[in-house]
């Protein structure tokens, strides 16, 4: 029993952080109908940015502290959100009205520029995270241990889903948002500013990858500049699983492939955990292509 | 003026030049349909020819051409589902895996047996190879081809990474410490005979009445189906055949390295022959040929260049070095750079009519 418990506990973090990226596809899916492929590697980027702000804002505040913590996490995600933008304004923007399978590919190309430039500007190794937040070990019960680092994932992701699910109902540019995304053409004749909403867009799914890759980099301490494409492909994987385009169904996709994952490779076998993900997509989409809380599409001609 | 009037002589020059390439190329491409099974019979007897002298030639540049024979037919094949098809297979690598590792156990088995040529043991596991990946694909494509353009990208990436860890986790054929090889029969004769081989029967696929079927998907799926065209049936043929072709170039590939690792069938293998369809130009069989050839040996001039360092004086005035550590940012900025200037790949030398 505290195996089990342990094993949600492990799975509910690691879910969680997908969950962060899964955000981000479902996102830009629901706008732009195109999978962001190198989304993934945005998320390793915030890792390899916290990595090098750690120790220019250990200057200025003390590290490991939770207000030196935080400062990391909030400057990598600024500088994401930058980066995503970039990335939309110069790859995919002038692809817009092009065949989707060209952007598609574009993405791709973009994926694995970020990755290699990755491995040749940081290098091939992986790199030790430094610590930034303190640790405290809260709970010792029989074999059972959580600490405060799984705790601060599960509390930055609630504190971020809320924050995004605020901006999307209740402020202006989540409204165009939403109005985009239902239609782009009536939101564009309207007054909406899709240039802006979709950069906007980015930037918010970009930061979201960012904070995920500093919780990741919390609780897993190792980074290289191939670790985003993995969780990438996982987290893409829980956003369908939720329903494409659908932000409560991207969490609860990634909350859900998180904790399969962990169960699986803690009682069935370690080794087949990669082949997990890909297993339940495939499952997802002979049975619900439309995802668990999404809503079927008609094409129309 | 007057200086202006040799630069326009040049660019005329090279206008004409480039005319005349294009029209020697149309023509050779007509040839090439007209008498599709002659030139097939030409190029097998060719690469005999060859394989009768192949001990004279450089064993380098002999193992570079049987790579590029490899790469031909991974990139002719898979041309026939992304390019012909308009479908996104991103997984193409698995069914190399598993015509690699058929074919392998095959020859490992039977391959010390004398009573039957090593040839004949050869063709046996290099047809079974590429059947077991058919039928893989087939298995693949059944459920998934129901799926439109980036979910079926998704869904034949993650199967590939499947396939991988499947034979990471197959104790019998040696799991992710790899599976060796015995016999190193893959010559010049098998690869370049074989290579004629798939273009003939892609080509002639394509442009029978048959193979518009494909072109329809490609162009309009909804249209297709309206005119009764069944469409799955269409994709999943595509699918398996490629995934035949994919098998067998395994086979080549094993019988090459003498040393399989599931590792080496992963997500940037399969990225690499998607390259080399775009770079080519999606549904253009030429000019996939092509840009297989040069990104096969892209490499090996990179590591020239990279060498070349190593010359006193030389590496002083062009520091060359980082350039064999770029091969992979050099892919993916020609990717991105193609998508943007030129979706229709470099070597399309007409529009097809759409």
């Amino acid at each position: 029993m505290t195996e089990f418990l342990q094993q949600l506990i492990n799975g509910l973090a690691f879910g969680s952080i997908l969950a962060l990226i899964a955000l981000g596809y479902t996102m830009v899916y629901g706008i732009l109908r195109f999978i962001n492929f190198a989304h993934g590697d945005v998320f390793m980027l915030g890792a390899f940015s916290g990595f090098y702000l750690a120790p220019k804002i250990a200057a200025l505040l003390p590290l490991p502290s939770i207000a030196g913590g935080i400062a990391v996490l909030l400057a990598s995600m600024a500088i994401c959100a930058a980066l995503g933008v970039v990335i939309e304004r110069f790859a995919y923007r002038p692809l817009r009205h092009r065949p989707k399978l060209t952007m598609l590919i574009t993405a791709i190309g973009v994926s694995l520029f970020l990755e290699y430039t990755g491995q040749f500007v940081f290098g091939a190794a992986p790199k030790s995270f430094p610590q930034i937040l303190p640790v405290y070990p809260l709970a010792r019960l029989g074999g059972l241990s959580l600490n405060s680092n799984q705790l601060i994932v599960f509390g930055v992701t609630l504190g971020l889903l809320l924050a995004l699910r605020f901006i999307v109902l209740n402020t202006k540019i989540g409204t165009a948002m939403r109005a985009v995304s239902f239609n782009p053409e009536a939101a564009a004749l309207m007054g909406v500013n899709t240039d802006i909403v979709i950069s906007f867009t980015f930037a918010l799914g970009s930061a979201l990858a960012a904070a995920a890759g500093i919780l990741w980099a919390v609780n897993y301490p190792a980074i290289d500049p191939l670790m985003g494409i993995l969780p990438g492909l996982k987290a893409f994987v829980a956003a369908v699983l939720g329903g494409i385009g659908n932000l409560p169904g991207a969490a609860l996709g990634g909350i859900i492939i998180g904790v399969t994952e962990t169960l699986v490779s803690g009682y069935i076998s370690s080794t087949y955990r990669d082949a997990i993900a890909f297993g339940v997509l495939i499952l997802i989409l002979l049975v619900k292509p439309s995802g668990l809380l999404g809503k079927k599409e008609i094409e129309k001609v | 003026m007057n200086t202006s009037q040799p630069r326009a002589r040049w660019s005329d020059k090279l206008a004409q030049g480039c005319r005349s390439i294009r029209i020697a190329f149309l023509g050779l491409a007509a040839l090439g349909l007209q008498y599709t099974k002659t030139s097939l019979l030409i190029a097998i007897a060719l690469s005999f020819l060859v394989s009768l002298v192949a001990d004279r030639i450089n064993p380098y540049w002999l193992y570079i051409s049987y790579d590029i024979a490899i790469s031909i037919i991974m990139a002719v094949s898979l041309n026939l589902i992304n390019g012909y098809t308009g479908q996104f297979s991103l997984g193409h690598a698995g069914f190399m895996a598993v015509g690699g590792y058929a074919a392998a156990m095959i020859t490992n088995q039977f391959g010390h047996l004398n009573f039957f040529a090593a040839d004949g043991i050869f063709a046996v596991a290099l047809l079974a190879g590429g059947l077991a990946a058919a039928a893989t694909g087939l298995l693949v494509g059944l459920p998934t081809l129901r799926l439109r353009g980036d979910y079926l990208a998704i869904v034949t990436l993650g199967f590939g990474e499947i396939i991988r860890v499947i034979f990471q986790n197959m104790n019998s054929v040696g799991g992710a410490r790899g599976l060796s090889v015995a016999h190193g029969w893959t010559n010049f004769f098998w690869s370049f005979g074989l290579v004629a081989v798939t273009v003939y029967v892609v080509a002639s696929l394509v442009n029978s009445t048959y193979g518009c079927g494909f072109i329809a998907v490609h162009d309009d799926e909804i249209a297709a189906e309206a005119m009764g065209i069944n469409t799955t049936k269409y994709k999943v043929t595509a699918f398996v055949i490629g995934a035949f072709f994919a098998g067998i170039a395994g086979g080549l590939y094993a019988h090459a390295k003498q040393f399989l690792t599931p590792g080496g069938f992963g997500f940037m293998q399969s990225i690499t022959f998607v390259v080399m369809v775009i770079l080519g130009g999606m549904g253009n069989t030429i000019g996939v040929i092509l840009a297989a050839i040069l990104l096969t040996l892209l490499p090996e001039g990179l590591r020239y260049l990279a060498g070349i360092e190593h010359v006193p004086g030389i590496a002083q005035a062009f520091p060359l070095g980082w350039i064999g550590d770029t091969r992979m940012i050099i892919y993916s900025l020609l990717l991105i750079v193609l998508m943007l200037t030129r979706p229709q790949g470099l070597f399309r030398l007409r529009k097809r009519k759409t």
